[in-house]
């Protein structure tokens, strides 16, 4: 097929228009992503730490791997996990993610609350909005404060409610979990998932309410039978994302706030990963390894997920 | 639009049966949003008290405002820590990355949207399937290539591999594909190039995508620590949550000048989200007229 003059100028006009992306792109996401693979089949702790390179190398082949996911048998036959730390953070990274649930049914709430035709509604969604659009190192910094024990407003709200012995909250190893989740819930229950559902309540066709209505169906069976069925793609899309922004994220509100402490109960596989490349030892190697067990958690739990809800969600699958 | 004319017979149509519940439900509503409301703005009213706070007064968590205000806190703040070149550090950093990788975006968009090339949606797939790859896997080769470059600890670090966001190609490419081709043929048959159609048919027409993008980005790298971190050392490169991070190491009782530059940090985002509001609010609109 010979292409003509237009043809060509504009399939070189594109190249013109992708190239700096393109360029930039191969770069810095493309190249790191395949040396990260093959850095995690080599044992490289450059010894001198991030100012010296010359640290030794040798190809480890699935070793990296199995040291973080396998176990090994003692001498007196019992299991044990080849690195402790990798399974305590996972289950940490999950722990933290309990928020989820009643994040999204939060957001949809508080959706359905604006989604009435009231006075005042813009002021209201800027106020929902403040939250998660300042979440960051600032945002962490007043929760430090607000959740201190002896001098913060949450726990004089508590004492002045009656309790005795408040939460020692980011100091307790029991409580520096349900902080976090807390203050999670703070930051995203009013934020870019709310604007999702108000959209969708908003493209529900009123006729639907109506002729239920003349059904005699209450709010409740309403909710129950139009709502959520008609939202459940916006659902579905909300907790992916947030599954996979939860397996991944968590680093910078516990380095802020609680260093990933107490005895590590908030470090999270993201911490882990930091720390095992840029603040301990600098095994690139395996930490690379542990990036990607991460990268395929979460490709993994959306597949699952994809194919489980598929089934169950009204109409088209957002992609 | 077609959505417009709706909302307006919408609120004609008659709501409640009963008035008198309806005004009930009304109260109940508004009772509970001025609740949820109170408290998200209550940690920000709180830091507005604390950062204008003398010393004695945090003492007091119930006390929301102090009764001395003093702008003690703010002059310390800025005597401690160079604090100053820490908030022009993060503004330059965050303003040159959102608008270059803003127009990046929108270049490589557009010709994903609505130029012929060869290759053009495997290339596209690409770029989709990146972007579930978690930063952790790509920060150890680029620590290392920034090293191999010498950019290591210094302002090229945290800008030049930021200006080429797959994401934004994606979200801006998606908002082009729904700009109607009419516009354009006109334009073409006015014998208009591609980079003027680009610029002056596409890009004013994406307003509310583009400053919704540039509000995003500006947030993130406002807010970044992990990059930070890992490429910068030296004081005189830091950015605001670096700086704040340390200088809240330095300073763990008194919280005066910590809290005054928190609050410091929180106003670009705020007047920022101010500016973008309007437009935030009509992709919103937007997203409804589509559905």
């Amino acid at each position: 097929m010979r292409w003509s003059k237009g043809r060509r100028l504009e399939a070189y006009s594109a190249l013109l228009f992708i190239l700096p992306n393109v360029l930039g792109f191969a770069v810095f996401t493309l190249f790191p992503v395949a040396a990260s693979l093959i850095l995690a089949f080599f044992n490289w702790s450059p010894l001198q730490g991030a100012s010296d390179f010359s640290g030794t190398s040798e190809f480890a082949g699935l070793a990296n791997f199995w040291h973080a996911v396998g176990f090994h048998q003692h001498v007196d036959s019992s299991w044990h996990a080849n690195d402790a730390f990798f399974w305590q953070y996972l289950g940490n990274t999950v722990i933290l993610m309990a928020g989820i649930p009643f994040a999204i049914i939060g957001s949809l709430f508080i959706a359905n609350l604006l989604s009435r035709k009231l006075k005042g509604v813009p002021l209201f969604v800027t106020v929902f909005f403040l939250p998660s659009v300042t979440s960051g190192v600032a945002t962490y910094m007043i929760w430090q404060i607000l959740l201190n024990p002896e001098k913060g407003l949450i726990n004089a709200v508590l004492l002045a409610m009656g309790m005795d012995a408040p939460p020692q909250w980011l100091h307790d190893v029991s409580w520096a979990k349900p902080a976090l989740i807390i203050m999670g819930l703070w930051s995203s229950i009013g934020g870019y998932n709310m604007v999702l559902y108000l959209a969708s309540l908003q493209s529900i066709p009123q006729e639907l309410y109506e002729s239920a209505e003349i059904d005699g169906a209450g709010g409740f069976a309403k909710f129950v039978h139009i709502t959520w069925p008609m939202v459940s793609p916006t659902t579905f899309f909300i907790f992916i994302m947030s599954l996979i922004g939860g397996f991944q994220g968590g680093f910078a509100a516990s380095y802020i706030m609680t260093k990933g402490g107490p005895a590590g109960s908030t470090t999270t596989i993201s911490y882990y990963i930091y720390n095992l490349a840029f603040s301990n030892f600098f095994e690139m190697g395996y930490a690379s390894a542990v990036a990607w067990i991460l990268f395929l958690i979460t490709l993994a739990v959306s597949l699952i997920n994809w194919n489980v809800t598929r089934k169950r969600v009204h109409g088209e699958v957002f992609v | 639009m077609s959505g417009a004319p709706d909302i307006s017979s919408d609120e004609t149509r008659p709501r409640g049966k009963q008035p008198g519940s309806g005004r009930l439900r009304t109260v109940i509503v508004y009772g509970i949003l001025v609740a949820l409301g109170s408290t998200m703005v209550l940690p920000f009213l709180w830091i507005l008290g604390a950062a204008f706070k003398p010393v004695g007064e945090f003492a007091d968590p119930w006390k929301l405002f102090p009764s001395h205000p003093t702008l003690d806190n703010f002059r310390a703040a800025w005597n401690m820590v160079p604090f100053a070149r820490f908030f022009l550090n993060s503004l330059f950093i965050a303003i040159f990355v959102t608008a270059g990788s803003v127009l990046t975006s929108a270049l490589s968009g557009y010709a994903f949207a609505r130029l012929r090339f060869p290759g053009r949606d495997r290339i596209f797939i690409g770029y989709l399937a990146t972007m579930m790859v978690p930063w952790s896997v790509v920060m150890i080769p680029n620590f290392i290539l920034l090293k191999a470059f010498g950019w290591l600890d210094s302002y090229y670090a945290l800008t030049v591999p930021a200006l080429f966001s797959a994401y934004g190609t994606f979200m801006l490419r998606q908002f082009f594909l729904g700009i109607p081709k009419e516009y354009e043929e006109a334009a073409k048959i006015d014998g208009c190039g591609y980079l003027r159609i680009f610029w002056h048919v596409i890009l004013p027409l994406s307003r509310p995508a583009l400053v919704t993008l540039a509000l995003f980005t500006f947030l993130g790298h406002w807010n970044d620590l992990m990059g930070p971190l890992i490429f910068i050392n030296s004081e005189d490169k830091m950015t605001l949550p670096l700086g704040l991070e340390r200088f809240k190491g330095m300073y763990s009782t008194d919280w005066g000048p910590l809290m005054a530059s928190t609050l410091l940090m929180l106003i670009p985002m705020l007047i920022l989200f101010g500016i973008g509001q309007k437009y935030f609010t009509k992709g919103i609109k937007l997203a409804v007229d589509k559905g």
